[in-house]
């Protein structure tokens, strides 16, 4: 029982952890550069260019 | 039974359908270029698709590694860290696009006496995942870089095959100025996409299984998301069952929440005893005030 409750736990920790990161992230401007790859056509994704 | 594993062909469906809903995109071969693209999707869903809503976590990655700002991928890794906590491989089950097409495949009743779980040598291939993971998604889009320091997609580049069938062949069916400028990638990639779908007619999801980088990375999370598996040890009398069941071919009483793991509940519905379910948090908490009080 408890070895389940401390996944849980972990599993807690973690989402901390990509909350803190999602907002570094944005923070580092991190989101343009997944917008601007992922609004225009990705030439190698399709297999041109 | 078969109602059951209808509701998540029909989940699967429906996620696909809401997240590639961007029809214009189908019918003009163009993308979408809303700022709902700024939120990776969980799934392995190309953003290069007509229709993608959203951005795919695994080109995304590659996109912020092989920039010359950053070294680290924060943004990205933050949303897989909370897709993997949250669900674990439940995604690549539920809500991974190229893991319908699998699924639908792996369906078509052909060469039915030939159909097996896993490709011979799964013992070892299944950890090819994490190799292209680490070798063509992290490493060489973050070393390998051009005059301006910008590194290529390369997973998405030689690979990936859901770009291939989401995002290439309708941009190029609708795309006259694309369709133009197609040459021996893009032939690559049909060629490798073929290949995968030719062996996905006998084997259940080769390109989960052995290929995809996004299944390597929720796999790490499996033994402790959020959903997962338990099973009771006091009514389980291992008969294997949940094995035969199991498309993935895990020992579900041996080890329950493996890597391979993609929580489609095939093991949960068969189980004669009920002895496999889902971990409640509230379950567990009640569990532990009880052994607290004794």
């Amino acid at each position: 029982m408890k070895k389940e409750m401390s996944k849980f736990i972990i599993c807690g920790i973690i989402i901390c952890v990509a909350v803190f990161l999602i907002i570094e992230g944005i923070a580092r401007d991190e989101v343009t550069t997944v917008f601007n790859k992922s609004a225009n056509i990705c030439m190698e994704c399709i297999g041109i260019g | 039974m078969a109602k059951k594993r209808s509701f998540r062909l029909f989940i699967q469906c429906c996620y696909t359908a809401l997240t590639n809903g961007y029809i214009y995109g189908f019918k003009e071969g163009t993308i979408y270029k809303g700022a709902a693209k700024n939120i990776c999707l969980p799934g392995l869903n190309c953003y290069s698709c007509p229709g993608a809503l959203g951005s795919c976590p695994i080109g995304s990655l590659q996109a912020v590694l092989g920039s010359p700002s950053f070294k680290i991928a924060c943004y990205v890794f933050g949303f897989l860290l909370l897709f993997g906590s949250l669900f674990g491989r439940f995604v690549c089950g539920w809500l991974c696009p190229f893991g319908l097409i699998q699924d639908l495949v792996y369906k078509i009743p052909l060469f039915k006496k030939y159909k097996r779980k896993n490709l011979p040598g799964h013992k070892y291939l299944k950890y090819l995942k994490y190799v292209f993971l680490l070798i063509f998604v992290i490493l060489l889009p973050s070393i390998i870089t051009d005059i301006t320091g910008t590194g290529k997609p390369w997973y998405c580049e030689y690979i990936c095959p859901s770009g291939t069938i989401s995002g290439g062949i309708p941009l190029i069916i609708a795309n006259d100025g694309l369709r133009s400028a197609i040459g021996f990638r893009f032939a690559w990639k049909v060629l490798l996409l073929l290949v995968i779908l030719l062996c996905n007619l006998f084997f259940y999801r080769p390109f989960c299984k052995y290929l995809c980088p996004l299944g390597a990375t929720y796999s790490c999370f499996n033994k402790f998301s959020l959903y997962r598996y338990t099973v009771d040890d006091s009514k389980c009398n291992k008969c294997g069952k949940c094995q035969k069941v199991c498309k993935m071919d895990i020992k579900v009483w041996e080890k329950t929440n493996d890597m391979e793991c993609i929580r489609c509940g095939d093991c949960k519905r068969e189980c004669p005893q009920g002895a496999i379910s889902c971990v409640s948090i509230r379950k567990q908490v009640k569990g532990n005030e009880l052994d607290n009080r004794r």
